[in-house]
């Protein structure tokens, strides 16, 4: 099997026929799934007596305007970033729940450092991107050392860590320290991120502002996919979390690969209030969830770990958030909106593994036919 | 087709009879219209290649599968099995190669499971005292020693199987199914069992017993159906039948001329090991080893399994620390290198449990080549892969090992296990090691791909490579080393040179203060 | 190492001590208190449920991580059916409610064949969800009710040993050291007693019997530790591990349901608060043993407890915490364990100096003590741990 080109064999890689038979099969489990949630959301607005035709015009109205997609995107950055940073531990059957922790401890030192510091924006801006992956990435270093040095399961780990990181984080921001009380307002935050800790966004007429962080997250994309699937410790990565004893036969340090992938698991969490701090809040407060790592984790499942699918997945999210409004001037309470999420995930989660076994029993016959149908297969019998 | 012979003389009940039974997997044919009359009260041998049927009929006689079509009589009844429970209530019990025991459970926790005998009293409670009553009476019976509390991790090899033969008689087995019983055992524990299963016959139990050892069979058997590619070739009474005979009907053919060696002549050790000393979480551990391999040297490594083989590999990969000890490659120190290191420095190893070990089963099969390659500077720019690059090797490896897969993409589970182990030998070759470390090279894989393999590595070893080969198949390892080390509780404690080499010499060797 | 009746004797009276001279020292009398010693029971209860829980999962060869998420579940359907029917019909309801998931579970990882960890944290996802919306058509609509919270509910019966109370509060008051707080103690753990605690705490032996003494107990065991070996046998662990799910769930919702009627009297959301993974954690603990869940429970309960109260227990605690940690080094260097024993002074030398020299601990921070002490625990733990063997795996049945 000689190959041409680089670009022909791309092309014969990415579009051969198993290729796009997998992808397809892919999409279609992603299509149902979607299907199994819609239906979902039919019964319950049956159940309210709201009519389809009324859903469709708001969510028309309201999510599918100009508006309305900007507002979409936005939130997708954050998605995005939360379920990049889910899926680099995904990959390794890594857990990294502790998202949540990570990622709001890393804004607020992002914060506290911005709104102290008056530099010149190409040094404030990424000043404060680096401090803020360097505390989440930082804090996930706790979970990945008890991990890899003492088989702490992470999915315990995190979870506490994370309490304990929302206590840390209400001690730091009371008016005593870090925290500053406005006139006018009750809620505690951060001081405010002079105009060189704020980046531009990108203005689309009609529409409104774009966050320019967004720019980034692809970028942070893109070197997601070259890292996972084009260099060695991409392949190592896989390899780890394929089969762990192959991996360490050939070489892997297991415990290496664990810390490596957990830290930079948090410090990818670390960017994901980014958008947010830097494009509008300008102060961290409590505007910032908890709750994101679900999301995350749910964004990275649908999506497959890889960058395109976690990037749709997190549209669908805020997509989906962002017909809550909506439903609820309809008298649908808008929590609904959780339960098709839900829905979508397991159906998605369902999908997924029924896809698998169909290709590999496919795969199987394939090879078991190609090779001499008279002579039975050296498997034992 | 079924070619009778003779039928075995004296019983003239049947205990089980399987008619025209046929089975096949997508692409593969396990069983084809096999027929095979048991006599009650018989050692009923059935042999053949990996990939003959065997286990698969075995399989559908004990009710985990079914057959595509055929039928079955037990006692002359007709019988139908849809679960193993099925089996176990008309008398079969079957007691597999790799034993189903659960390690953290006792001996009698295993025993009972499914069949406990319950107290009338308080509901839903075992009965604990009685079944070890019944334990001990079935081991005093049959002379099978076991302590009933005693737990399963504890436990060696031998006593193990114990408890598998205890567990089938419990449920009051009358036709017993054993699979390749002697495969793990020493030569004295084989001798020790066989006659068991002699005692066990003469208390009225028919006994089906699978293997490929021809020697025990003709010891043991009262009748042998030879089985090939998914047929029965012939049922046969040993008394009337030599050991060649039934070789030539089980392979089908002369046995292939065996890669013969260019032997004798010194050789520059390439791979020394200096008083090796690991010990492993599990307990496994190697014990003050010293052994050399010298450029284009083979040499064997036989051992009952268990007895450090695995621990050995593993040290000399940098998988395992060493306690004490010294590996040197050709005049490097390589104790305290790490296992990418090593890899890069020239030791290859085919390792023993391909489908964990050997290749990335979820990914696409060109992916595997770097497996252990990672290091090779056709396969990376910097940090990056060279993709194409990779491709193109994990062709040439699919071309030369005769891999038989329509493609590269496809998923290296969907492989068969012989063509598995065929690309994984392909690669390590392919990359022209210094040191090949080869654990059971040829495990499960079918004749004609075990012919192929073996000339691989002669063809290796001519070109200078060193090799080792962990082996449990003793054919393997004589057929191919210029020396057989052979392994006991960690130590090496025997060298043979290729010439002075027989079974006998080297399996009392085995057999001294094994595990 | 087993723990005799005589090691228990020396355990609690060593601790005794230990706890009586902490609050000398610390100035937190509190901390031997008939109060806390009350607390800890209802905050214990909920850990153990969960535990529990994840033991029956565990030993059956399944990863519960859903555990969070049927509590939560079970939190709810038991505050719902407890608004119209009382506490007992509401501690039915989580039983159910929890049950039902855990089926959910069964069949997503049984059925369906998805990997256990994601059918957990899809479960607990869909949980969090779920009860949001479930709560914005049902207790927003009631008075007192929102979408994040239940209207009040009724509590269980509170019982009490006779006497227990005019016996033992003279005692305590007495002043003596370790007799007094030794009496405190067992008045809190003898009066006003939920008989919901009592009726957890009875399923700490029954666990145990039923797992050990019975058929099906061993039938679940052994799919835990070699599924095809039960399978071989005609034990299915398709059907074990369907009920031993549906078994975890009814535990966690259980505890959900312990939650509203109990520890308190209403749903709240975030009410579950991580309890269903700090039960998983006593099953590290406690080396998958219902004693050692119990044992577990017993301890982050306590710590649970005292961080709803004064800043003084709390630091009271770290004086204790310390000093086990510390003692416990000296032992383990004197066993040759130097790893472990680093690990244990690491933590335990600077929670003794923050005791010594630290200010007061800040009231932002006294909440976090459950999970700290969580996470310290696991970080020491011993390495020599029995999880049942096929956990985590999903089992197949393979035809060829």
């Amino acid at each position: 099997m000689s190959e041409g080109s680089p670009v022909e064999g791309f092309i014969k890689r990415v579009l051969s026929p198993a290729r796009l038979g997998s992808m397809s099969l892919h999409a279609a489990a992603v299509a149902l799934s979607l299907l199994f949630a819609v239906t979902v959301l039919g019964l319950i607005l049956a159940a309210y007596g709201t009519r389809p035709s009324a859903v469709i015009d708001v969510v028309g109205e309201y999510a599918l305007t100009g508006p309305g997609w900007v507002a979409i995107v936005n939130k997708s950055t954050t998605y995005f970033l939360a379920g990049l940073a889910a899926a680099v531990g995904f990959r390794m059957y890594l857990f990294n729940i502790g998202i949540d922790g990570q990622y709001r401890l890393g804004v607020f030192a992002a914060a506290v450092v911005g709104g102290a510091l008056g530099l010149p924006m190409l040094l404030q801006i990424p000043l404060m991107i680096l401090v803020a992956c360097l505390v989440a990435g930082a804090y996930a270093a706790i979970a990945a050392y008890l991990r890899a040095e003492r088989g702490v399961s992470e999915v315990i780990s995190t979870i506490m860590l994370n309490a304990i990181a929302t206590g840390v984080i209400s001690y730091l921001l009371s008016p005593k320290r870090f925290g500053v009380l406005e006139d006018g307002s009750s809620n505690v935050q951060t001081a405010l991120i002079p105009e060189s800790g704020r980046l531009p966004a990108i203005s689309i007429p009609g529409a409104g502002e774009v966050y320019g962080f967004t720019v980034i997250a692809v970028i942070i994309g893109i070197l997601y996919w070259l890292v996972t699937e084009r260099s060695r410790f991409g392949f190592e990565l896989t390899a780890t979390g394929s089969a762990p004893r192959a991996a360490l036969l050939s070489g892997t340090n297991p415990r290496r690969m664990v810390m490596i992938t957990l830290i930079a698991s948090g410090a990818l969490a670390g960017t994901v209030g980014l958008p947010e701090l830097l494009g509008s809040t300008h102060r961290y407060g409590i505007s910032f969830p908890s709750g994101l790592a679900w999301v995350g984790l749910s964004i990275a499942i649908v999506g497959r770990n890889h960058p395109v699918g976690v990037a749709l997945g997190a549209l669908l999210w805020a997509f989906l958030e962002r017909c809550a409004l909506p439903l609820d001037l309809l008298g649908v309470p808008k929590e609904v909106i959780s339960v098709v999420q839900a829905s979508v995930v397991l159906a998605v989660v369902a999908m997924y593994e029924l896809v698998h076994q169909i290709s590999e029993r496919r795969e199987r016959r394939r090879a078991a036919a190609f090779a001499r149908p008279a002579a039975p297969q050296g498997s034992p019998a | 087709m079924s070619d009778a012979l003779t039928v075995p003389v004296s019983s003239t009940a049947t205990a089980v009879e399987l008619t025209g039974i046929t089975k096949t997997y997508p692409g593969v044919i396990a069983n084809a219209d096999v027929t095979v009359r048991v006599a009650a009260g018989t050692v009923h041998a059935i042999v053949g290649e990996n990939g003959a049927g065997k286990s698969t009929l075995m399989k559908i006689l004990y009710g985990a599968t079914r057959p595509d079509h055929g039928t079955m009589q037990v006692d002359g009844r007709p019988v139908t099995f849809s679960s193993p429970s099925d089996a176990i209530d008309v008398g079969i019990g079957m007691v597999f190669q790799h034993f189903k025991l659960a390690e953290n459970l006792s001996v009698l926790d295993n025993v009972i499971l499914g069949a406990e005998p319950m107290r009338r009293s308080r509901f839903g409670s075992i009965d604990r005292d009685l079944a070890a009553e019944r334990i001990t009476r079935i081991s005093v019976q049959y002379r099978l020693a076991v302590d009933p509390h005693a737990m399963i991790r504890d436990l060696g090899v031998g006593a193990r199987q114990r408890v598998e033969l205890i567990k089938v008689l419990f449920r009051g087995a009358k036709v017993l199914i054993l699979d390749e019983p002697t495969a793990l055992l020493t030569v004295h524990e084989a001798s020790d069992l066989l006659s068991q299963i002699r005692g066990l016959c003469q208390d009225g139990l028919t006994v089906l017993f699978i293997s490929h050892h021809l020697d025990e069979v003709l010891g043991v058997s009262d009748a042998i159906t030879v089985m090939r590619r998914g047929e029965v070739v012939a049922t046969v009474v040993p008394a009337e039948i030599e050991q060649q005979e039934l070789a030539v009907m089980m392979v089908g053919a002369e046995p292939a001329e065996l890669p013969r060696r260019a032997l004798g002549g010194t050789r520059p050790p390439l791979l020394e090991l200096r008083g090796l000393s690991a010990t492993r979480d599990g307990g496994g551990r190697i014990d003050g080893l010293d052994l050399t391999v010298g450029a284009g040297e083979i040499v064997g490594i036989a051992g009952v399994e268990g007895n450090g083989q695995d621990e050995l590999v593993e040290a000399i990969l940098g998988v395992l620390d060493l306690d004490q000890g010294q590996i040197v490659l050709e005049g490097e120190d390589l104790t305290n290198t790490a296992t990418a290191e090593r890899l890069r420095m020239g030791i290859g190893c085919i390792p023993q449990d391909r489908q964990r070990e050997g290749v990335l089963l979820d990914q696409p099969l060109w992916m595997s080549q770097m497996l252990g390659h990672l290091h090779d500077p056709n396969f990376r720019r910097g940090p990056w892969l060279r993709m194409a690059s990779v491709r193109r090797a994990a062709a040439a490896v699919v071309a030369d090992a005769d891999v038989r897969v329509p493609s590269i993409d496809i998923s290296a589970a969907a492989l068969s296990g012989g063509n598995q182990q065929k690309f994984i030998v392909g690669r390590e070759l392919a990359a022209d090691p210094k040191v090949l470390i080869a654990a059971q090279p040829t495990r499960g894989v079918d004749v004609g791909a075990q012919r192929q393999i073996w000339t691989r590595l002669v063809e290796a070893a001519e070109r200078g490579t060193g090799i080792m080969i962990v082996s449990a198949d003793l054919e393997e390892l004589m057929s191919l080393s210029d020396r057989i080390a052979v392994m006991a509780r960690g130590q090496i404690v025997a060298i043979y040179d290729a010439t002075d080499a027989t079974v006998a010499a080297i399996g009392s060797s085995m057999t001294v203060g094994a595990t | 190492m087993t723990i005799t009746t005589k090691r228990w004797g020396m355990l609690v009276l060593g601790g005794l001590v230990l706890a009586s001279s902490a609050a000398h020292i610390a100035n937190a009398p509190d901390l031997t208190s008939a109060g806390l010693a009350g607390a800890t029971l209802r905050f214990t209860v909920p850990i153990l449920l969960a535990g529990l829980g994840g033991l029956w999962a565990e030993k059956s060869g399944t990863l519960n991580i859903g555990l969070e998420g049927m509590m939560i579940i079970g939190s709810w359907t038991g505050a719902w059916v407890g608004m119209s029917s009382g506490p007992w019909a509401a501690l039915l309801g989580g039983l159910v409610g929890g049950a039902l998931v855990g089926l959910l579970h069964a069949v997503i990882t049984l059925a369906w064949g998805v990997d256990q960890a994601i059918a957990g944290i899809v479960i607990n996802m869909a949980a969090i969800g779920a009860v949001r919306f479930l709560s914005s058509v049902t207790f927003a609509n009631e008075q007192g009710g929102s979408i994040s919270q239940s209207p009040g509910l009724e509590q269980l019966p509170l019982v009490s040993v006779p006497f227990a109370d005019s016996v033992l509060r003279p005692i305590g008051g007495w002043d003596v050291p370790v007799l007094s707080d030794a009496a405190s103690l067992v008045r809190g753990l003898a009066t006003n007693v939920s008989v919901g605690t009592i009726l957890a705490f009875l399923l700490v032996p029954l666990t145990w019997w039923v797992l050990a003494r019975t058929r099906f107990g061993l039938h679940v065991r052994a799919c835990g530790e070699n599924p095809s070996a039960a399978d071989s046998l005609g034990v299915s662990p398709y059907r074990i591990r369907y009920l031993s799910q549906t078994i975890s769930g009814a535990f966690a919702g259980l505890g959900g349901a312990y939650l509203v009627v109990v520890a308190s009297s209403l749903y709240r959301e975030g009410q579950v608060g991580g309890r269903g993974f700090i039960g998983l954690a006593t099953l590290v603990f406690g080396n998958w043993t219902p004693g050692g869940v119990l044992g577990g429970s017993l301890l982050f309960g306590f710590t649970d407890a005292l961080s709803t109260r004064q800043a003084a227990s709390v630091e009271a605690l770290l004086l204790i915490g310390g000093t086990v940690l510390v003692a416990r080094a000296g032992w383990l260097i004197y066993r040759q364990r130097r790893e472990s024993a680093i690990w244990h002074l690491a933590f335990g030398i600077p929670v003794l100096l923050w005791f010594a020299f630290g200010s007061s601990v800040p009231k932002e921070l006294v909440g976090i003590a459950p999970y700290l002490t969580t996470l310290v625990v696991l970080a020491v733990a011993r390495q020599a741990l029995r999880p049942p063997s096929a956990i985590g795996v999903t089992y197949r049945r393979s035809e060829e």
